[in-house]
């Protein structure tokens, strides 16, 4: 790979609805946090599940340090407001701030940009000032992640002066530079996510600069049998072998051959997937990971997740 | 109707079938990724297929799905006919017509405004702002009320019996149920009057002075100028948005019109799922079914074929020593029933933590309808039919 993905300093992790987005979120950032760097993690949909994968309970707009090293916050666009107020234009009102940020808000919903520009412009502002090494984004869905990131750019040509458009110029800056910004496309081996991915590596070239770092391609299933081994199990399938099969392991063990055979045909029908997504995305780095059989999405899955990565990334 | 007063609310309904016979609107919603799409267009194609009458699928999606699964190249606002000839190849004769439509936000936009629009230059002049332009077109938020706007429309048409909708995915599952109500109170909102008035007024009012201050600060004065120009000229649609806005609210509350949640069973989704039901018990909409999606088999959990899959791991090699007579060294056969075994226990442990997440979700509907794990993705009408079987009983 050429260029690290931890390397980079802000990555949008995107992707269709039900893919594993947040998993991959939370894996990517434990992993930098293992590594060493010192990282911020961000929900931006406000699901409040990103605090559940380091079982920390809910996450606020100010980072709370969830494990060694890794901060993790929520995106609220009105509080993102706020900070900005009273950093950028030092305006000595911030105290009565609260009513007047509501009102914003209001127009906020009807100015093109504004809530996205709120959203990236936070990131953006915690990787300019140097507070973290890097930050991981659990950003919006594939159908909402072109409009926020080509926000700034929009804005850009919409505003021709005020402090918006100076703004926009640094967040351009920072989105638009390879080396520091990059998104990652979570896709699964599934029909729709494979033609979504691909439709969306386009969009995200035409309709904005903003680097695309790696595709990383979750619940790949490892492959259960050899070609021999398949031959075997073809065979073990037979009523007369199941039977002394049966037998010799004292039960009933046709549910367990029906679950590898549905392990099988999963696979199957997952690697044609697979190479439909290779065969549309040529030029795109791209990462695997195994479907992980946990019980259940806390901090152990998270770690299990972030040693797969770490596995890829080596 | 004779009998209406003894079966009024009482009516028992069980399966999707007499769900979706009873209703006008069906409204499918659910988190992203959990098949609302393709349980829209599956539902939308057995009513064509079985209940009869003229069937519309109405996707909102802006990803495009339904085209595929529906086997159209591309269909966009236009409402387009699937063909019965599509229903003939998937061996079955339909008794009504399905069409299909994908909302064009955009598109939808601009009839809108063109409806409502006082004369011909305010329409020109809506239609050619830069920010209206924004809105409509590049801003996702736009697509929770035009979606909503556009069921209402078709609806009071009258051209259909049945309209099933995909809802958009909204950051928010329950954003476009409250759009309608929004975009009434922006338009009464004083913020709008104070954004629209002339702007030296707007200087000399000592109330609006520090917003004044902190939206040019921001936004700068030529856009707020740009912005007070837009909500000028919308305004002037005013009455005939805030009554339209309401019409839509009244369309989603109404007794002909229901909502499907649909989820997988995996944590996130559920939990998603739960919350919508709960925003739909909050505002008086009715919840007409649960649809579980991608639900693993069954005997997946018997317990009993856990003791077994623990011992074809553990005692691999006896195993294979007791299979004799295949044409294989034992090594290699105890190696299959090791992966056979670990295999079962892996995908138990899956089906388990399903199972749990069904019970809690199935307290809350009194229509709950599974849908197994499909070997094969749904790629046409045969497929989308073939799913509509295991949810339709």
């Amino acid at each position: 790979m050429s260029l690290d993905l931890l390397d980079r300093r802000l990555l949008f992790v995107t992707g269709k609805g039900g893919v594993g987005k947040s998993t991959v979120t939370a894996g990517l950032a434990l992993l930098a946090a293992e590594r060493g760097q010192r990282t911020l993690v961000c929900e931006v949909d406000a699901k409040g599940g990103l605090g559940g994968f380091f079982e920390a309970g809910r996450t606020g707009f100010a980072p709370s340090e969830v494990a060694p090293g890794l901060f993790a916050m929520t995106m609220d666009t009105e509080e993102s407001l706020k900070e900005y107020l009273s950093l950028q234009l030092k305006l000595p009102l911030v105290a009565r701030i609260g009513p007047l940020a509501r009102t914003f808000d209001f127009v906020a919903n009807a100015a093109p940009g504004v809530k996205e520009i709120l959203t990236v412009g936070k990131l953006a502002w915690e990787v300019v000032e140097e507070h973290y090494d890097i930050v991981v984004v659990d950003s919006v869905a594939s159908g909402h992640i072109v409009g926020q990131l080509a926000a700034p750019k929009g804005i850009n040509e919409l505003v021709s002066v005020g402090l918006v458009r100076n703004q926009t110029a640094w967040m351009l800056d920072v989105l638009e530079d390879p080396a520091r910004t990059g998104v990652v496309v979570v896709a699964a081996p599934e029909e729709m996510p494979v033609n979504e991915t691909i439709e969306l590596a386009g969009r995200l070239r035409s309709e904005t600069d903003v680097d695309l770092a790696a595709v990383i391609v979750n619940r790949v299933l490892p492959e259960l049998f050899g070609r021999s081994e398949e031959e075997l199990f073809e065979e073990l399938r037979t009523p007369e072998r199941a039977t002394v099969l049966a037998e010799a392991a004292a039960g009933d063990v046709a549910p367990i051959l029906d679950a590898a055979e549905l392990a099988v045909t999963l696979r199957r029908t997952r690697a044609g997937h697979l190479q439909a997504l290779r065969a549309g995305l040529t030029d795109v780095d791209m990462l695997y990971l195994p479907e992980i059989f946990a019980r259940s999405a806390g901090l152990r899955f998270t770690r299990q997740v972030a040693a797969a990565l770490d596995e890829e990334l080596a | 109707m004779a009998r209406g007063g003894a079966t009024s609310g009482a009516e028992e309904i069980g399966t999707l079938q007499q769900l979706l016979a009873a209703k006008e609107i069906v409204i499918c919603c659910g988190s992203g990724g959990v098949g609302k799409t393709t349980t829209a267009a599956s539902l939308g194609a057995m009513a064509a297929a079985h209940l009869g009458g003229k069937v519309l699928v109405l996707t909102v999606d802006p990803a495009r799905r339904l085209a595929n699964a529906l086997g159209l190249e591309r269909f966009g606002n236009a409402e387009t006919r699937v063909e019965p000839s599509a229903f003939r190849a998937a061996g079955v004769e339909p008794r009504g017509e399905l069409w299909a439509a994908m909302l064009d936000t955009k598109q939808s936009w601009d009839d809108l405004v063109s409806r409502h629009a006082p004369d011909e230059r305010v329409r020109q002049a809506i239609l050619s702002n830069s920010i209206y332009t924004n809105i409509s077109g590049r801003f996702v938020q736009s697509h929770d009320y035009i979606a909503m706007e556009r069921l209402h429309e078709i609806h009071t048409s009258g051209r259909y019996d049945l309209i099933v909708v995909d809802t958009p995915p909204t950051r928010n599952a329950i954003d476009f149920l409250d759009a309608p109500e929004r975009m009434a109170e922006f338009f009464s909102s004083r913020l709008l009057r104070w954004l629209t008035a002339p702007s030296k007024n707007r200087v000399l009012s000592v109330a609006s002075k520090p917003f004044y201050r902190v939206a040019d600060g921001i936004l700068g004065s030529q856009f707020l100028e740009d912005v007070a120009e837009f909500f000028s000229l919308f305004q002037t649609m005013a009455p005939g948005f805030v009554e339209r806005s309401r019409a839509v609210t009244a369309t989603l509350a109404d007794r002909r019109t229901t909502f499907l949640v649909v989820s997988t069973l995996e944590a996130a989704p559920v939990r998603e799922a739960e919350y919508f039901i709960a925003a739909l018990e909050e505002r008086g909409l009715h919840l007409g079914a649960v649809v579980l999606n991608k639900v693993l088999p069954s005997y997946l959990r018997r317990t009993a074929a856990t003791g077994v899959a623990r011992r074809m791991v553990a005692e691999a090699d006896d195993l294979a020593g007791a299979l004799d007579g295949l044409d294989a060294p034992d090594h290699l056969v105890a190696d299959v029933l090791r992966d056979v075994g670990e295999s079962f226990l892996n995908y138990q442990v899956i089906a388990n933590r399903e199972q749990e997440q069904r019970t809690a979700l199935a307290r809350t509907a009194d229509v709950v309808a599974s849908v197994p794990y499909f070997d094969h993705d749904i790629a046409d009408l045969a497929g989308l039919l073939r799913l509509g079987d295991a949810l339709w009983r």
